[in-house]
């Protein structure tokens, strides 16, 4: 496959035309804003975060097919999973896209997160595969129960 | 400065043999021929400003205006010529009038800083339009807040043009300068400046041009805009990077403070006190970018052997085409429609982010800009986050366009349905 056809997959292409869990929730208790001023990527994740689960999560936003199809694949990998195991997930995703090239990565814990392995021939997108995992990770490490909108 | 290439005048416009003259426009980039339409942000060099900044080096290197030796003489000789070609160029009265910088956001943020400490007052306004680059904007704000001061802003129409009622009605207030994009670098509108310039003297208020898209598209003449202060880019007109020009009328520069302080800009230093030197030293503290000043010459002297009507024309026709080429694509939406434009086109694809554009078109060798181009607020105006933006020089061609076109066409197979 082209550089290109490993970054544009198919995965990614649909996830960004139909993205999974774009949508407000009704009762968020954790809420974060991420924002790529170089690009003008926003978002906007909200969570249900109970008993240290991710009990809801959904996001809105604009941007590119990447940052748009990364945080659809991220709401939908991250549902009911504790903080701990969404943090680690986020970084076997990182090392993932930042590796080098040539360089082996077990992507296999990742699921369909592998379809975004095809960032790392691309350094200046990585930013847009990580925007919503930063937002998450705000999220997460939030002092409890107040929606912050900042 | 010894010995400038001499460039022939062009009588017909050979853009194959002129493209001859930038090395960078042979290359190739990820296995196909480099196709560079990103030249608003910043333009490809001339062997011409290649040669001159090495053989600035290799020959006569020293630092200018101290000592009295050989080379230093050889460097202050090449540092005031290449004032004296920046004069000329932009056809300043005296060379005085042009202070040598590290480019158009060094000379606003002088301007700014240097005149506005002096002029602005609690209450006052500084106006800008709605289509400036940040260093147009956020220079005042920063003086504006010192000062108590506030900025308002001439507003546009959805072509992107200056509504100038709004602006005459504007200029009735309390501004105190008013400071204006010469040509839009993410719209490509070319601004009536001379009327704006008129409208405001009428009212005793000076301007800031901004003509860092301009210098490289048509030639500039400061005494006819009448403008108070003007600027260009370098890097911008097939210039080094890292030196730019302030122009200033001699009025305005000599009742200014100095901006920064260190050795060249002085008279007499005690503890006590210390006296500044007179134009064009006072604004130029420090040892300059001499080589970068030998490179501007350079590329001065590089367009002035030119026929700029022609370079005009050529850029004029592949405006023509590239808005019916690009305009023709499904989903295609052109941003910056105004009458007056120079060779820049932003646009969006529907459905299609600009960052993904700018990605795959990079696969074919096309170099465009994706982004908000330092322009947030016009993005904002049009409900935008970021477009794609071609912007070309006279080295570019019908067949560059084809190209990305053709580009355009693998983007929307890459991810329409």
């Amino acid at each position: 496959m082209t550089d290109l056809g490993e970054l544009y997959q198919q995965i990614i292409v649909e996830h960004n035309r139909s993205p999974r869990n774009f949508r407000r929730l009704p009762h968020p208790n954790r809420t974060a804003q991420g924002h790529n001023p170089l690009c003008g990527d926003r978002i906007t994740l909200e969570l249900q975060f109970e008993g240290d689960r991710i009990q809801d999560i959904g996001f809105q936003g604009s941007g590119c097919a990447i940052s748009q199809a990364s945080a659809s694949l991220m709401t939908s990998a991250v549902l009911g999973k504790s903080r701990r195991e969404a943090e680690a997930l986020f970084e076997t995703f990182h090392t993932m896209i930042t590796s080098p090239p040539a360089a082996p990565v077990d992507v296999r814990p990742l699921g369909k997160l592998a379809a975004l392995a095809g960032v790392r021939q691309f350094p200046v997108r990585v930013k847009c595969a990580s925007l919503s995992w930063h937002t998450l990770h705000a999220a997460l490490n939030q002092d409890a129960a107040p929606v912050s909108t900042e | 400065m010894s010995a400038p290439v001499a460039t022939p005048t062009r009588k017909g416009l050979d853009v194959a043999s002129l493209r001859a003259d930038f090395p960078i426009l042979a290359t190739s980039v990820r296995g196909k021929p480099l196709v560079y339409l990103d030249n608003a942000a910043t333009s490809q060099k001339p062997r011409a400003v290649i040669d001159a900044v090495r053989r600035y080096y290799e020959t006569e290197n020293a630092n200018v205006h101290r000592g009295v030796y050989y080379l230093s003489e050889r460097a202050t000789a090449a540092y005031e010529g290449a004032r004296e070609r920046a004069r000329a160029f932009l056809n300043a009265k005296e060379s005085r009038e042009i202070i040598f910088l590290r480019g158009t956001t060094e000379a606003i943020n002088l301007v700014a800083s240097s005149w506005g400490r002096v002029y602005l007052q609690p209450g006052d306004e500084v106006l800008v339009s709605a289509m400036e680059h940040h260093s147009n904007i956020v220079p005042w704000q920063l003086v504006c807040e010192q000062r108590n001061a506030r900025l308002a802003v001439i507003p546009m129409n959805r072509h992107g043009e200056l509504e100038l009622e709004a602006y005459e009605r504007l200029l009735r207030g309390p501004v105190k300068l008013v400071a204006v994009a010469h040509v839009s670098n993410s719209l490509g509108t070319i601004n009536p400046i001379r009327e704006m310039v008129r409208l405001a003297h009428a009212r005793g208020i000076p301007v800031l041009v901004d003509g860092a898209q301009a210098a490289p598209h048509f030639p500039i003449d400061v005494q006819a805009v009448d403008c108070d202060f003007y600027t260009v880019s370098g890097h911008k007109m097939f210039g080094p990077t890292g030196i730019g020009v302030l122009y200033g009328k001699a009025a305005q520069l000599d009742a200014m403070p100095p901006y920064q302080g260190g050795g060249d800009m002085i008279h007499t230093v005690t503890f006590a006190k210390t006296t500044y030197a007179p134009l064009p030293a006072k604004f130029e503290a420090g040892t300059p970018h001499i080589a970068g000043a030998v490179g501007l010459a350079a590329a001065i002297d590089y367009l002035s052997a030119l026929d700029r009507e022609r370079l005009m024309t050529h850029e004029a026709d592949l405006l023509a085409y590239a808005t019916e080429r690009l305009g023709a694509i499904p989903g295609v939406e052109l941003v910056g429609t105004a009458a007056h434009k120079a060779s820049v086109i932003s646009f969006v694809l529907q459905g299609i982010h600009p960052h993904d554009i700018g990605t795959i078109v990079d696969q074919e060798g096309v170099a465009i800009r994706t982004g908000h181009h330092c322009t947030q607020p016009v993005m904002d105006f049009f409900g935008l986050p970021a477009t794609a933006r071609a912007s070309f020089a006279f080295y570019n061609t019908r067949g560059d366009v084809d190209v990305l076109v053709a580009a355009l066409g693998k983007v929307r197979r890459t991810l329409l349905p």
